[in-house]
Formats: C-alpha cells, structure tokens, sequence
C-alpha cells in the first residue's frame, strides 16, 4: 500500500493512464542494481530513484575525479577525490528518502557477481569496461535476471534489453547475441582514451532508466530483442533486431559456459598480452634500480599537462621515427591509459621491434598510484 | 555492383569516416564486402568477430547484398 505522501510525490505519474497505482506499487515492491554510477549510472540513478524503486543498490569502487564532472552529474567539484557509490547514496537520499539505498565499493568480479546480483530484481549495467560487461551480461545470464545495457562513445549510444522472460519460456537474447567475442583491446577504447560529449550518458542513461521503469511497471514495450542506436551528431537513429545466435556460448545449441570465467583474460584476447604489460609499481621499481627506457606516445598537449620523463613520440609519428627508439634493450611504452601505447606495440612489432612491453594503465596508473601531484586530465 | 556501408564506434576511425563505398564483383554476399574492407583497411581485420546487419537484422556472411541494402556495421563500445 502507498501511503499519503507517496501518493501525492508520485501523483505525475500515477494520474497517467495504463500507469495508476497498481504500477507505482510494483516500482516499491522492485529492487534494481545499478553497476557503476558514473555518466551512465548519475541519470539512471537519479530517475530510478525519483521515481520509487523500493531498494537500489549502488556498486562502484571508484572516486570522483575533476574530469568525470562535465558528464556525471551526480556530483560536485566539493566530491573530488571520494567514492562514487557513497556519494550517490547520499545526494539520492536527500531526493528521495522513501528508496532503500545499498553501497558496494568493492569493484564487482567473478568472485562476487552473483551473490550481488543475486540480490537483486534487475540489474543497469553503466559500466565502463568490456569486461564487465561480459561478466555482468553471463552472471545475469546464469541467475535470469533482466539486465538493461547501455553503452556510450564519443557521440554515439548503444541501448537494450537482455534476458528478459520470453513467450516460449526461454530469455530474450543477450549480449553475447550482439557481441560473440571481444575484438582487441586497443579496438574499444574508453571514455577517458576515445572522449565522450557530456550530454551523452544524460541520453542514453536516460533511456536505460526509462527502460528498467517499463519492464518493473509492465507498461509498453521494452527493447528487448532490439539493439537501439543513437548518434547525437546527426540525431540519427536506428533500431537493429537482434536474434538470438546458435553458437552463443551461454545460451546456444551447444553451451560451453557454465559459471563465471576470468574476464579480464577473455577480454585481452591473446594472452601472452599479459607477459608484455608491466604495471607502474613494477616501472618505478625499475627506474629506481637502474635506467629504463620509457617512450610515451600522447601528444605534445598531454605531455605538457603530465610526464614522467619519458621520450615523446606521438602515436601517429612512431613508424616514421623508428629508428630513435632503442631496439637493443627493454622500452616501456605508455600513454594515458594503456590503449594507444598498445597499438603502438602492435605497430612497431610488425616493423620487427621485440623489446617493447605496454604500461599498464598508463599515465593515469601513475598518477593514482605512484605520484599524485602530477596533473589529471 | 556498388553498396554503401555505415559505421559506427571505432569502425569509423577504420574507414575515416562514416560511410564507405564498396564495389562488389564476385558473389555479391556480406562475405565478399568484409574481405574487401579488410583489404582496403587492414585494421578492419581486427573485427573480425564483428557481425554485420542488413536492413536492421543481423546476417550471416552468406547473406547476398543488393545495392540498395543498408548495411551497418556495430562495433561493441564500452563507456559508461
């Protein structure tokens, strides 16, 4: 039963018709958990909550940093520095003390994803990294819980719904329908490596909030089976049918996959990647040991704002000037986040240089672990 | 026989720009378009697994083209 007072908060969308109380009933008896509350997670939240889910939960490990703020609209600059997830709960009760909030600041793994997702009615996944992604799609696979998708870069948006209870008893198609297997790594890149336009998130975080409301409420027709796209560019659309793939190795003819796998190997592809990668503390290590040859490959503009020494050769010059990079002895490679230093390793490979091994994280790693008094950008 | 391909996400970095025009001569099939990317563009090759839709369905490479299909190409992205 709705009380008085909720009653006249949700009055707007009780009045609606096919809405009424019946559905403003189920938004209090639903939980929904929504992974990552960055640019994606700050809409979703703010309208799930706005709009009385009963119990939400929050999960991200993550604190606010100055360049999350043109996009992520749940915070403030005064936030700088702390917890995601905490800082969500707080600014959400203030707008709506009626809504259970759980945190989780612990990152989500494959240790953890199903006793987390377990909990929960539906799951928003606004993360921002392939492998959780997949991990957050197969956990939700294995406990048949809705999840709704969405994903941003630079001006383009992708939404749907996965795994919702079909007609003939099975699930609606889910992300391994649309994305079988991981391309490489250097192939995805993120918000803080490919830039995202900050209205962007607001958009299509937007249409997942809106997505989760109908499939709590059973009002109108979600997007399950549909791939939705949105270019903010052009304002062009599209809606792809998505159906659902034989070989897909959760819920094909033949399955191959029956619990949670290591994501962040699936997703790197070839694993010895993993041998070529050293991680800043091993770096530091190693520059206090003795010399090491670092080439950064960033632009002129972000070495300024940020460096650790290294030599600068921006990615689109490394094959023209090879031959001022040491072939005779170990070189780091490192950009700002671990992707173009990749691909530049990939590059120079091809041009017969096997001495080349990627930062981990790159300048960003640096700054967070090693030294915080170098700039973020 | 001439058809037009749209990218989106990273594939538009492989193709500079959003749309490609391809002339297909042998068997006219989704098959034959993704050779000739991957040939015009290496990096194409990199998204391999990547599956093409046709008039808003996904299709296999079998699938026999016409020059006034839409055809769309949907790398995953991962921001959130």
């Amino acid at each position: 039963m709705l009380s008085k007072d909720e009653l006249i908060r949700y009055n707007r969308q009780i009045i609606l018709p096919d809405f009424g109380t019946e559905s403003q009933e189920k938004l209090k008896a639903a939980s929904v958990l929504v992974i990552g509350a960055g640019g994606l997670g700050a809409p979703n939240l703010l309208y799930l909550a706005a709009a009385g889910v009963g119990r939400i939960g929050i999960i991200d490990f993550d604190e606010v940093s100055m360049s999350n703020l043109h996009r992520q609209v749940l915070f403030t600059e005064g936030n700088v520095g702390k917890n995601k997830a905490e800082l969500a709960k707080e600014r959400l009760s203030e707008l709506n003390p009626e809504v259970a909030f759980e945190v989780f600041t612990e990152p989500i793994t494959s240790a953890n994803a199903i006793e987390l997702i377990g909990n929960y009615d539906l799951v928003v996944d606004g993360s921002d990294n392939l492998p959780t992604r997949y991990l957050v799609n197969d956990a939700c696979y294995f406990l048949k819980k809705p999840l709704v998708y969405g994903a941003i870069f630079r001006f383009e948006g992708q939404v749907s719904v996965f795994n919702l209870p079909a007609d003939n008893g099975e699930r609606t198609p889910n992300y391994r329908d649309l994305f079988p297997s991981p391309p490489p790594p250097d192939m995805v890149p993120s918000c803080s490596e490919g830039g995202v336009l900050g209205v962007l998130p607001g958009i299509i975080g937007s249409m997942q909030a809106n997505e989760a409301i109908k499939i709590i409420t059973g009002v109108g027709e979600s997007l399950a089976g549909k791939l939705f796209l949105y270019d903010a560019l052009d304002v062009s659309t599209r809606t792809l049918n998505v159906q659902a793939n034989a070989d897909n190795p959760l819920s094909g003819d033949n399955p191959s996959l029956t619990e949670l796998i290591d994501y962040e190997a699936f997703c790197s592809g070839v694993m010895e990647r993993v041998h070529h990668e050293i991680t800043v503390k091993e770096l530091r290590e190693q520059m206090q040991s003795g010399s090491v040859h670092v080439l950064d490959v960033r632009e002129d503009y972000e070495y300024d704002i940020a460096n650790i020494g290294g030599q600068l050769i921006p990615l689109n010059q490394v094959i023209d000037r090879k031959e001022e990079i040491p072939n005779d002895r170990q070189v780091v490679v490192m950009c700002k986040a671990g992707g173009r230093s990749q691909k530049a390793i990939d590059m120079l490979k091809k041009e017969g240089f096997d001495n080349l091994i990627n930062l981990k994280g790159g300048i960003l790693a640096w700054q967070k672990e090693i030294d915080s008094s170098l700039a973020t950008y | 026989m001439e058809i037009q391909i749209i990218a989106f996400g990273i594939a538009k970095d492989i193709i500079n720009g959003k749309k490609v025009t391809l002339s297909l001569t042998d068997e006219h099939t989704v098959g034959e378009a993704r050779r000739k990317l991957s040939s015009e563009f290496p990096d194409f090759s990199k998204l391999a697994s990547l599956k093409f839709a046709v008039n808003a369905n996904y299709v296999e490479d079998n699938h026999l083209l016409t020059a006034d299909d839409e055809v769309v190409l949907i790398p995953p992205v991962s921001g959130g």
